[in-house]
């Protein structure tokens, strides 16, 4: 056993999170600061820890484990795959830039008491988010990963209750209400999901004795896991439906554009480029690999589910009139085609799904950010309220067409390339369902389009005439992460390999190969 | 078979050799009872002989000395290996000292320890008279809004005939998991029982609710003690003995012994059934189980708040240790008939307790409708009559009554002109005025609603568990959803402390003396202890899981 460089990528944002709420309630920008080096240092150890992997090695590397609650057989077990890899640098990647787009998103009012200390405590919230979301995508024991999956909620909870959009339209009372109606629907929806996991973990505690996702599989091969097929379809289904809400699919999505409408700018990009990432990267670890009897099993359904995600998800963003619903509903979008991805039980499927959470990241991350610089700027969500932007503020329109043109999947930009893997990957073994999810791509560039032409171009609003262009602070933003898009659009090649050799490992799992391609024989 | 044999009561010792009729007392392993119903002798007579002026403080350091020493008795008891190789039966076949009584009697203590904190806060209230005042009535003889308690209340009387009571119900918490025998059993009921009964009349403000209260619980208890007290007639009935090892063999049917004096109902199964369902119903009814839990909302309203969390925690604790000896111990050889009752019991009382406490709009009653969900969790532990089964239900004990006692702590401190706020309205935006207290009540809530990394999921966690190993799984599912309604309205008490802006005429939060404090410490430092290192506790109790018999 080395040096715990897993559990350290975890503790420093954890401690982070306790040192900038422990920040005197005068030293604000002390705590943004200490805050935003934490996260600094946690991207580092995380691409130290993407050095240290080495793709062609085991499956589970720099592993950690030490027994932890010895009577439920749960072990701090911690250990990363490709995927795990991909998701904690993408993670840690972009905490700072959430922390320093929300820079002033927790200024306390002029009118507040002094001893409330919103600030630190947001900060601190992003911090502990940060914290558990790595740990979750490190965990290689089922109990360690609910603990954490389940206990994210938190602090995520007070994130969007506590810290509403300050842009919004009607009253404080009636913008108060509503933020605290996103908030009790993010939580009661994932409570509930995990509530239902809960008793999954607990009849896989019962069926297979203990919550190490090693031993279990050890166990598998050999012969000895002895799972009735419905004891492993209820549970598979115990497992997904949390993982569908987290993720989310379709019909369990309506709670995504609440709190993404609701939260600001940058914690709507921690709710859907981080933590709802844990919920795609565990169907991956856990969907498949604990069950991958009834993984097959529910496949067509969960196919369908997804296509519907896609599609629904993009004719409702067609439809929106708030700027970032319009983002969220693109997301469930989005999250429909990783869970296809996933689904197609293809190696190239399965890679794509995999770089698509990445992509998904840094393109949502780009577009909602830029948006929420755009609406703090207006005071207002609704697309109508704009017209002509580029003209005042070209910069920001700039960086919003880029936002936007990752979203659709542009090619020569990172979507692209997950995209494209998916559906090959997709189409190979189903051809139909590749052919409907097209419609997704079609769509997303009406309402990326449509939404670029409404409030950047054309005559310029009275309102949007002295609107500043972007400012040095969310420039160092945005630019890093469009650098990344299309860094990524040409040269996927060191993700890919990183990733790769974990898809074929959860392939195996579940005993698919690729299917075989069909050449007519020659005569 | 000697004379004697047609007394089973006075021939059930636990070493067959010891037949000495003289009663033979194992003073050193019954001294944690002992020290604590010794104690509250001694607080009757400082009552009566020391001077006012100093019994407040007597008193305090008296209760807790005693407390304290009698946890130090049990310690040093289970680490005489009592709580393992050595339990055995002492007192003539009355009382156990073996692992569940001790694991429960520490539990009790240490709760009652921390209970006896809040009950000794004067800091609270505003003084009268330069007199700092409790939460307990200024003189509980006078009649409710008559002038002389007015008068006892402007002048600033303070009682403390509260800590003697607490220590006899204390007492009596200590017997009654270890209680061996029905009537012992019994005794304990009572003894614990009837202080508690008198505690919950002596609220200082709202002195009628309070008395109401007392009056419901002690016609409900009275009720339910008659139950019980039937129950055992029948059951001796059909053992011809009282205690617990010589009805389990009736039971069992290894005895065919048959006492002359009741050949025409020894062995009748009619009596075996109906006598055990009383019983179950007497216990069932302290615990909170529905439909048996219909005085809980009240009385926990209407009791003085620390002596609602002290009832919460520590008579929970007690009564479950009861509940436990009396299925594993005498009834385990009919688990088949009992099993599918407390099947629907449990199931009855985990969605009854979530679904009625959503409607709640009073913090002590939410409290109370979630006491009587968490009753159906341990239910659910209790089902699964194994080995897991039982070290769960301690180690959630254990987990909750600290809990509760910190969240009826932190309900003392919200107060407005009328004591204590406690309807739910008036705690809208306290997270924006008072925010540490917010964030410990929050810590709390978040306990009680089974959150990981709080002592309430490892709990939670543990009894799901050992249910579903015993073959509960439709258990562990309705105990999930009812979990999830009760995730409802802890949230909603949550958004409603931290979104909501504060009312400008909304209560403030007093500041507590360092016993308060303590209390409230204690209560936070051990559900996130409990919750993120639960392996020591869990191995205590797994150690102390096995039953003497």
């Amino acid at each position: 056993m080395g040096f715990p460089l897993l559990t350290l990528t975890a503790v420093v944002p954890a401690a982070g999170a306790v040192l900038t709420a422990a920040v005197p309630a005068a030293r604000r920008t002390a705590a943004k600061w200490l805050a935003l080096l934490v996260s600094l240092a946690t991207l580092a150890l995380a691409v130290l820890v993407a050095v240290r992997f080495e793709p062609g090695g085991a499956r589970y590397q720099l592993t950690e484990s030490h027994w932890w609650i010895k009577d439920f057989g749960v072990r701090y077990a911690l250990g990363v795959d490709g995927i795990g890899v991909a998701l904690i640098v993408l993670t840690a990647l972009l905490v700072p830039f959430v922390i320093a787009a929300g820079w002033h998103d927790a200024d306390p009012l002029e009118t507040a008491s002094k001893r409330w200390r919103p600030t630190q405590g947001f900060f601190a919230l992003i911090l502990a988010v940060e914290a558990m979301v790595i740990i979750s995508f490190e965990a290689t024991d089922v109990f360690l990963f609910y603990i954490f999956f389940e206990a994210m909620l938190i602090p995520m909870y007070f994130l969007i209750g506590g810290f509403g959009d300050r842009a919004h339209s009607g009253s404080d009372e009636n913008a108060a209400a509503q933020r605290s109606y996103a908030a009790v629907k993010f939580l009661l929806y994932n409570l509930v999901g995990g509530l239902i996991m809960l008793a999954a973990v607990i009849g896989l505690y019962v069926v297979a004795g203990n919550f190490s996702l090693v031993e279990i599989a050890d166990a598998r091969a050999a012969g000895k896991l002895d799972m009735a097929t419905n004891t492993e379809r209820l549970l598979f289904l115990g497992f997904f439906f949390a993982f569908a809400v987290k993720a989310p699919l379709w019909p369990l999505h309506t709670w995504l554009p609440n709190a993404m409408g609701e939260a600001t700018a940058p914690v709507a990009v921690l709710i859907t480029a981080v933590v709802d990432k844990v919920g795609t990267f565990a169907m991956l670890r856990f969907c498949l690999g604990l069950f991958p009897e009834a993984s097959k099993w529910a496949t067509p359904v969960i196919l369908v589910l997804a296509l519907i995600s896609i599609v629904y998800g993009a004719l409702l963003a067609v439809g929106q009139r708030d700027i970032k619903r319009l983002v969220a509903y693109a997301s469930i979008s989005h999250f429909g085609f990783i869970v296809l991805g996933i689904f197609a039980m293809t190696s190239q499927g399965q890679s794509g799904a995999t770089l698509y959470m990445v992509n998904h990241g840094l393109s949502t991350a780009a577009l909602m950010l830029v948006a929420g610089f755009l609406i703090s700027r207006r005071g207002s969500r609704l697309i109508a309220d704009y017209g002509g932007v580029q003209k005042v503020a070209p910069v920001l329109a700039g960086t919003f067409l880029i936002g936007g043109l990752a979203t659709l999947s542009l090619p020569g930009l990172a979507p692209f390339v997950s995209e494209f893997l998916v559906l090959v990957g997709t189409f190979a073994r189903y051809p139909v369902v590749g052919i409907v999810a097209t419609f997704g791509i079609v769509l997303a560039a009406l309402y990326t389009l449509v939404l670029y032409q409404r409030t950047m171009t054309g005559p310029v609003k009275e309102e949007v005439s002295g609107m500043p262009d972007l400012r040095l602070r969310e420039l160092l933003v945005v630019a890093p992460l469009i650098v990344l898009l299309i860094g990524l659009g040409v040269y996927p090649k060191p993700l890919t390999e990183i990733v790769n050799p974990a898809v074929e490992h959860t392939l195996s799992d579940v005993k698919q190969k690729d299917p075989a391609p069909e050449v007519e024989a020659a005569k | 078979m000697s004379p004697t044999a047609v007394h089973g009561l006075w021939t059930t010792a636990a070493d067959p050799l010891d037949r000495i009729p003289a009663p033979h007392i194992e003073y050193a392993q019954l001294a944690p009872t002992l020290i604590v119903v010794g104690a509250a002798v001694i607080g009757v007579l400082v009552e009566a002989f020391v001077p006012r002026r100093a019994r407040y403080l007597t008193q305090v350091f008296l209760a807790f000395a005693a407390l304290a020493s009698a946890f130090a008795a049990v310690v040093a008891l289970a680490g005489a290996g009592y709580a393992s190789g050595k339990a055995q039966i002492a007192a003539m076949g009355a009382i156990a000292v073996d692992g569940p009584a001790l694991f429960l009697q520490g539990t009790v203590l240490l709760a009652s320890v921390v209970a006896v904190f809040t009950f000794a806060e004067r800091r609270l209230d505003p003084a009268a008279h330069g007199n700092r005042v409790d939460s307990f009535a200024a003189q509980a003889a006078s009649v409710p809004g008559s002038e002389s308690e007015q008068a006892a209340v402007k002048a600033g009387f303070t009682t403390t005939e509260v800590f003697p009571l607490a220590l006899f119900a204390i007492g009596g918490m200590l017997i009654f998991p270890a209680a061996n025998d029905l009537l012992t059993l019994f005794v304990a009921l009572e003894v614990l029982s009837l202080p508690l009964y008198l505690l919950c009349a002596l609220a200082r403000r709202q002195r009628l609710m309070s008395q109401e209260a007392a009056v419901k619980y002690f016609l409900l208890g009275a009720f339910s003690s008659a139950f019980l007290l039937f129950g055992i007639a029948l059951l001796y009935g059909y053992a011809g003995s009282v205690s617990y090892a010589a009805i389990a063999d009736v039971v069992d049917g290894t005895v065919a012994r048959m006492d002359p004096a009741l050949a025409a109902t020894m062995g009748n199964d009619a009596l075996l059934l109906i006598g055990g369902a009383l019983v179950l119903m007497g216990l069932l009814f302290k615990v909170g189980a529905v439909p048996f839990h219909m005085w809980t909302p009240d009385v926990y309203q209407g009791a003085p708040t620390p002596v609602t969390g002290f009832m919460a925690a520590a008579t929970k604790v007690a009564a479950f240790g009861a509940l436990l000896r009396l299925l594993y111990v005498v009834l385990p050889g009919m688990r088949w008939d009992w099993r599918p009752v407390m099947w629907g019991v449990a199931i009855l009382t985990m969605l009854a307790g979530a679904v009625i406490a959503v409607t709640q709009t009073d913090v002590k009653r939410l409290l109370a409708y979630s006491s009587i969900a968490h009753a159906g969790f341990i239910l659910a532990g209790v089902i699964a009559t194994s080995k897991d089964g039982v070290s769960s239900v301690l180690f959630y004990l254990g987990a909750y009554s600290f809990v509760t006692i910190g969240a009826f702590a932190v309900v003392t401190l919200v107060r407005d002109a009328g004591g204590e706020a406690t309807h739910l309205s008036k705690w809208a935006g306290l997270g924006r005025r008072s925010p540490l207290t917010a964030a410990v009540f929050a810590v709390f809530l978040l306990a009680f609603a089974g959150i990981p990394l709080t002592s309430g999921f490892a709990g939670k966690f543990a009894v799901f568990k050992a249910a579903a190993e015993g073959g509960a799984g439709a258990l562990v599912v309705v105990g999930v959803i009812s979990s999830a309604i009760a995730a409802f309205f802890y949230i909603r008490v949550i958004v409603l402390m931290f979104f909501s802006e504060p009312k400008p005429d909304g209560p403030t939060v007093a500041v507590p003396s360092f016993l308060t404090t303590t209390t409230i410490a204690v209560g936070v430092a051990v559900t996130v202890a409990l919750g993120l290192f639960p392996q020591y506790f869990l191995d205590l109790a797994g150690s102390a899981s096995t039953f003497v018999r």
